[in-house]
């Protein structure tokens, strides 16, 4: 009989044999692309990654697309957690509608909205039946960089709320009603309850959420790529060119190694500032 | 408990067909045509119904884009063994991997129709042995739809313009019809990067990689914003022309034939195609090559040679040309039922390289795995100097540099039009 006290090692074995081959082994290999040169530990990727002439711009634009992107998707997902969590009936339809974009692909997602911003998408269509503009307008052309980036978060909002969405719903859904009723007995408005007995409680949820919407938003790629091309470079976007169109493993490497450094870098932000302590737990 | 054991026994039923149909279809000896060629899926079913569909054995064809094909086929000869029996790729994907294909001289000989010498001899990469069969070729002109004819300028023949005409009726163009109406491929699937070495440089400083950051170069920037100012600035979303052209966004194009063909296609009677324009030192064009070759690590090498006699056959590459917009090889005579962008576009690409003025800039020769980045230092130098509005002189000096280093760390000499050089081609 084995040993009992082996059973939940070799219970997890297979789960690390597969962690191990398939995440930690290709990323040790890559950290090696993007650290040497000619088979000696060496920055040279690093090197000729940020004196590329795109380098400040994609860095900048991914920091300034996460950074408007995110407190937007927390606010909108804490709004809709709030109305889905008091709702009685028809709670799953609308929990449902709300979730659908999670189902698609980012690049269909892009797709989307580059089919609505379009010269001859929806949105000049429906502008333009309105009276409001005299023909075609190009709201998507190198020349306007802002309505560029709006266009970009628009999407990216519609796109990855929901992911936010079904975290706080499920953290909302362990807050205990007590404790908003004491909350009531005190005399406690509705923002009030929200700001003094939901949001404490709903820490740890958000500081899951805010991790994971974080480092996917330095992941940004195929939406951006879909409505902008190549004008709007941001990090992923180098990462591919560098690889595909320019085969530089090395320098596509290190530009995976500073989305990773940042995406840690905000990573242990997000778990020092939203910490909760064991008492404060619900 | 029965209906378990029903279950365990369907199950293992089910897994026992589905390995032994995998075997199956193994050993089927099916050739692996591993193509950047005919990626579109129309192309591709063509090639597969209409070309490959006459060669005496299975052919499994598989196009994509030059990324994964260049890692697979990189991965396959770092292992030393793989299943891609037959490669069909544009000269610059062979040059990054001359170790890695066998010599096909034997197969060059025994053609019933020679293939162009030009381009055979482009096809040894430099070396003494046959790396790749050229297999088809294509070329780069421009296009403009009829309504776009009545604002030529005056006195210009529109089989021999220049650059100056160009930007004339372009602006014309962008005036009387309520916005500019010339269009380039410069997103990021377009070619961009071929107007700029293949048709902008050697017509302007009769040459593409010595004279890059020269004054003649600075004044052709000059002249290429005044084109890029009566552009339509939607030009960088467009891949391909056609597109574009059909939906009557853009009148006047430059692009790929094989990228313009829908549009030919579709309206015959609404578009006609007409050689690049001319610059001071000469009417510089693109002649792009495909090619054929076969990896070192194909398992039956006669029998991927037989698909590679089989290709360059006179009906075969009539039927190639059909099914791509990609032009024969070989001395073959067209028949009358070619489709119509053939039609429109075969005088266009003779009247090209027949012109007295004509230039071609090769395509890069001995550059190596390091031909992308050859390709980004020019579309780099188009985004900084047209869209970003950088210095000129100071963009050119820049990218001069790292054209330098990559020029010479691959140690490629000058290929037309630069005068031949001893050692890497210099950047001045």
């Amino acid at each position: 009989m084995t040993n009992p006290r082996l059973l939940p090692y070799l219970l997890l074995l297979p789960a690390t044999l597969f962690l191990a081959f398939f995440f930690i082994m290709p990323f040790v290999q890559v950290a090696w692309m993007g650290l040497s040169a000619d088979g000696a530990l060496s920055l040279d990727q690093f090197r000729t990654m940020a004196s590329h002439w795109k380098f400040q711009p994609a860095l900048v634009n991914t920091l300034l697309l996460a950074l408007i992107v995110v407190p937007m998707q927390l606010a909108l997902a804490l709004g809709m957690a709030s109305i889905v969590t008091g709702m009685g009936r028809g709670r799953e339809v609308v929990l449902y509608i709300w979730t659908i974009p999670l189902g698609i692909s980012d690049l269909a997602a892009g797709i989307v909205w580059l089919a609505i911003l379009d010269q001859t998408g929806f949105l000049n269509s429906a502008l333009y039946s309105l009276g409001l503009i005299p023909g075609q307008v190009n709201w998507l052309t190198y020349q306007s960089p802002w309505l560029l980036f709006a266009a970009v978060i628009v999407a990216e909002v519609w796109r990855a709320t929901a992911i936010m969405l079904v975290i706080l719903v499920a953290g909302m859904g362990l807050i205990p009603k007590e404790y908003y009723e004491a909350a009531e007995v005190f005399g406690a408005g509705a923002w009030q309850r929200f700001v003094k007995v939901t949001l404490p409680l709903l820490k740890p949820s958000i500081q899951t959420a805010l991790i994971l919407r974080t480092i996917l938003a330095f992941e940004v790629f195929a939406v951006v790529i879909a409505l902008a091309g190549t004008n709007l470079p941001v990090l992923m976007g180098e990462t591919y060119t560098w690889q595909f169109a320019m085969q530089r493993r090395g320098v596509a490497a290190a530009y995976a190694l500073v989305i990773l450094g940042i995406s840690i870098a905000f990573t242990v932000v997000f778990l020092l500032a939203l910490r909760t302590r064991e008492e404060q737990r619900a | 408990m029965k209906r378990l054991r029903l279950f365990r026994a369907l199950v293992a039923a089910s897994l026992a067909t589905g390995i032994s149909v995998g075997a199956g279809t193994a050993s089927a000896q099916e050739l692996l045509f591993w193509s950047t060629q005919a990626n579109p899926v129309e192309e591709a079913q063509a090639m597969r119904d209409q070309v490959l569909a006459g060669f005496d054995g299975a052919v499994d064809f598989q196009p994509q884009e030059e990324g994964p094909f260049m890692t697979r086929i990189e991965a396959e000869l770092q292992a030393g063994s793989g299943q891609i029996d037959v490669i069909g790729a544009l000269h610059g994907s062979f040059a990054s991997i001359p170790d890695g294909l066998v010599d096909l001289t034997s197969v060059v000989d025994g053609l019933s129709s020679p293939a162009s010498a030009t381009y055979v001899e482009l096809g040894k990469l430099g070396t003494g042995e046959q790396k790749y069969v050229p297999w088809m070729q294509a070329t780069y002109v421009m296009a403009a739809s009829r309504e776009a004819l009545e604002y030529l300028p005056e006195g210009a023949d529109i089989n021999a313009l220049t650059y100056d005409q160009l930007i004339a009726w372009a602006t014309a163009l962008a005036e009387n019809t309520g916005g500019p109406k010339f269009g380039l491929p410069a997103g990021p699937q377009g070619l961009i990067h071929r107007f700029v070495q293949g048709n902008l440089y050697p017509s302007f400083t009769d040459s593409m990689v010595t004279k890059f950051r020269s004054a003649e170069a600075e004044a052709m920037w000059g002249t290429m914003r005044e084109l890029w100012a009566v552009t339509n600035p939607s030009s960088t979303n467009y891949g391909f022309m056609q597109e574009p052209l059909i939906t009557g966004e853009v009148w006047l194009a430059w692009d790929h034939i094989a990228r313009l063909a829908n549009a030919f296609n579709e309206r015959p009677d609404d578009f006609v195609a007409f050689p690049s324009p001319a610059g001071p030192t000469g009417r510089g064009f693109m002649p792009v090559v495909a090619g054929l070759g076969v990896p070192v690590t194909a398992a039956d090498k006669d029998a991927s040679n037989r698909l590679v006699a089989y290709m360059m056959q006179p009906d075969t590459q009539v039927a190639t040309l059909r099914a791509t917009n990609f032009y024969p090889v070989v001395e073959v005579a067209l028949p009358d039922d070619m489709p119509d962008s053939v039609r429109i576009s075969g005088p266009a690409i003779a009247a090209q390289s027949a012109s007295a003025d004509a230039n071609p800039g090769l395509l890069p020769i001995g550059l190596g795995p390091a031909g992308g980045e050859f390709n980004q230092v020019y579309r780099d130098t188009f985004e900084r100097i047209l869209l970003a509005g950088h210095d000129i002189r100071q963009v050119l000096d820049e990218q001069a540099e790292t054209l330098r280093t990559i020029v010479g760390t691959a140690g490629a000499p000058c290929w037309a039009p630069d005068p031949a050089s001893e050692g890497a081609c210099p950047v001045e």
